[in-house]
């Protein structure tokens, strides 16, 4: 077989690139300064402060001294679980290299649940009532930390695996925790119960207010860590290799931004309850609007957006609807939606 | 400047790198040639840390890869894979942007700035600097992420098949760059290229690689020849002189 070219009519094209080496001397544009973030974040900040300012006051009956302490302490535990969020989902996106997981969906509601389930099997509703409150969140965070951590470092750990892997083995893991729970509470009084029904959602109402400063102190502690490793982060975007390449110690890395994020979502967890999809929802939102790529920015949009999405939400339904425990569900439910939705578009970024 | 000492990574049973020696001085090109799974990319990979060794040593610059700390590598080391998969969106701008990070630590400086233009200046892709990279072609994709490695201005460049994609025009373009960098500059710069010709053309020195093992090495015309081509790549390969320069045909 033969194959004839035709020369074309047309003259060659320029000359083959001469040859530029860098020189100084040109004077080089500036590269144009990217002002959105700056009006993102300004503008979510102040209509935080106006939902923020409607949660405390629209429809406060009573005196002051009442209502104000009463609402701030709510208005915080919102802030830290919605800032713990979108703070941990962003960084598990980040490392895990996609944008479909969140740290709970590998399993952790349902581990939360298996904890709550052993403790009442195990030493009996009425003695686990009797716990002191701060040290029996201290002992779920820790028993959630560390599982966290092993679990995460497992699923992580050697082979890099496909996103739809990690979805499946979260899966799994939901379920076999779920039964574990669902097993041992067969075995248990009917009475012992109903203080495992409360633990399954997420509920600003029903959380232990005594628990808020402590819980603010470990989770402060956390996302400055989160915000000292924001550079850092970045450079994990370019994957492993290219970030080892860049000098950042991958593995160690990883490691530490793992341990931030068991922190952040242990917690909050043992704060206000499990909470699947809420992350999903303001991470991939937080990556449309944000206009940058850097941690700096996408971490703090995401967690405006993580408060907002609460305050404004229980906002509304207490004081429109005279709902009460509604918004945990409904954000579960605009979260699955939007879990599906990226799912079937198989978006791996 | 790198120094291969018996280097070996084993892949299961397979010896992937199977005791691989080489000294290349410090300036010049050097072009590792070899057919598909000779090693070549995992030789790289070794010289750069991205895969660790499962015995022997590399040195660059005198300094153990194995052991000095990453963060000092990457101000002498930098290394373009063969494959530019990013799940990231992310601008040209913003990629060659984090070419600066080992001098930087993410502080971007005006200095850091310059550095990035002049890159991107340098790989023809001014016009496209603010264009998402899942917004371009191959060929421009590939030569965002050799501005990047640029932009790490360092001693050492490992450049695994920079050609990827690219039209002759720029592909000239990009070994006369490379050979401007090294004989301007006096960088030691280390490419895979399948294609022999450009390697005769442009290096001072031919690595062939097959079976993780180095078979011949040495200036072009030493190794551009049909014995020795036709060993490495199982297929009759004739060569002839065309301007006083070796030239490689491999089909009819
Ligand atoms: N992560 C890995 N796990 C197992 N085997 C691997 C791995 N990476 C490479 N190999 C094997 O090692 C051998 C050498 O691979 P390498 O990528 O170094 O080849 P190469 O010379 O760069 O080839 P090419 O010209 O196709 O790029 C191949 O046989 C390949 O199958
Ligand atoms: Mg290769």
């Amino acid at each position: 077989m033969s194959l004839e070219i035709r020369p074309t009519t047309t003259a060659p094209g320029p000359e083959p690139s001469t040859q530029r080496p860098p020189s100084s001397a040109t004077p080089l544009p500036p590269p144009p300064t990217n002002r959105r973030p700056r009006w993102i974040l300004i503008g979510l900040g102040a209509t935080l402060l106006v939902a923020a300012l409607a949660f405390m006051t629209v429809g406060a009956k009573g005196s002051w001294d009442f209502v104000l302490p009463f609402r701030g302490t709510k208005l915080l535990a919102m802030a830290l679980v919605g800032v713990a969020v979108a703070v941990s989902t962003v960084m598990f996106q980040t490392v895990t290299d996609n944008r479909i997981l969140t740290p709970s969906i590998m399993g952790f509601d349902a581990l939360y649940l298996l904890l709550q389930t052993t403790l009442v099997f195990s030493i009996g509703s009425a003695r686990m009532t009797a716990i002191p409150a701060p040290a029996k969140f201290l002992l779920e965070s820790a028993v959630m930390v560390t599982f966290g951590v092993l679990l995460y470092r497992w699923l992580l750990s050697g082979r890099r695996r496909s996103v739809h892997v990690l979805v499946l083995a979260g899966i799994v893991l939901g379920v076999f925790f779920r039964s574990l729970s669902s097993f041992m509470t067969r075995l248990i009084d009917p009475n012992e119960f109903q203080v495992l029904q409360d633990a399954m959602f997420a509920s600003f109402n029903s959380f232990d207010r005594s628990l808020v400063w402590l819980a603010a102190l470990l989770l402060g502690g956390a996302v400055a860590t989160a915000w000292a490793l924001r550079r850092r982060l970045d450079v994990l975007l370019l994957g492993r290799e290219r970030a080892t390449m860049l000098g950042v110690d991958h593995q160690r890395t990883v490691g530490l931004v793992l341990v931030v994020v068991a922190v952040l979502v242990s917690v909050s967890t043992a704060l206000v309850g499990p909470i699947t999809f809420f992350g999903l929802l303001v991470a991939n939102l937080a990556y449309r609007i944000a206009g940058s790529h850097r941690h700096a920015v996408v971490m703090p949009v995401a967690a405006l957006l993580g408060v907002l999405a609460l305050v404004a939400g229980q906002t509304v339904l207490e004081q429109v609807f005279e709902f009460d425990t509604a918004l945990a569900v409904i954000i579960e439910f605009l979260g699955g939606i939007v879990f599906l939705a990226l799912l079937m578009r198989g978006d791996k970024r | 400047m790198i120094d291969v000492l018996d280097a070996v990574k084993t892949y299961g049973e397979v010896r992937v790198v199977d005791g691989v020696r080489l000294a290349l001085p410090s300036g010049g090109l050097t072009s590792i040639i070899g057919p598909n799974g000779a090693g070549k990319s995992t030789l790289l990979s070794l010289v750069a840390r991205l895969v660790g060794l499962d015995g022997g040593r590399v040195l660059v610059d005198g300094l153990d890869v194995t052991t000095t700390k990453s963060d000092v590598l990457a101000r002498r080391i930098a290394a373009l894979r063969q494959e530019n998969h990013l799940a990231s969106r992310l601008t040209v701008r913003d990629l060659v942007t984090f070419g600066r990070y080992p001098h930087s630590k993410g502080r971007t400086t005006p200095e850091d700035l310059e550095h990035v233009a002049r890159a991107i200046e340098f790989l023809d892709l001014g016009s496209l600097a603010d264009r998402f990279l899942d917004e371009m072609s191959g060929g421009q994709r590939q030569r965002a992420f050799v501005a990047m490695v640029l932009c790490q201005d360092t001693d050492v460049l490992l450049l695994d098949e920079p050609l990827n994609n690219l039209d002759p025009r720029h592909a000239v373009a990009m070994m006369e760059r490379l050979r401007a960098a090294a004989d301007q500059l006096g960088k030691t710069v280390v490419v895979v290229v399948h294609d022999i010709n450009v390697a005769a053309y442009y290096s001072d020195h031919i690595v062939a690689m097959s079976d993780g093992a180095v078979m011949f090495e040495g200036p072009p015309h030493a190794v551009i020849c049909p014995e020795v081509l036709s060993d490495v790549y199982g297929l009759p390969v004739s060569v002839h002189t065309i301007e006083g320069r070796p030239h490689a045909t491999y089909f009819r």
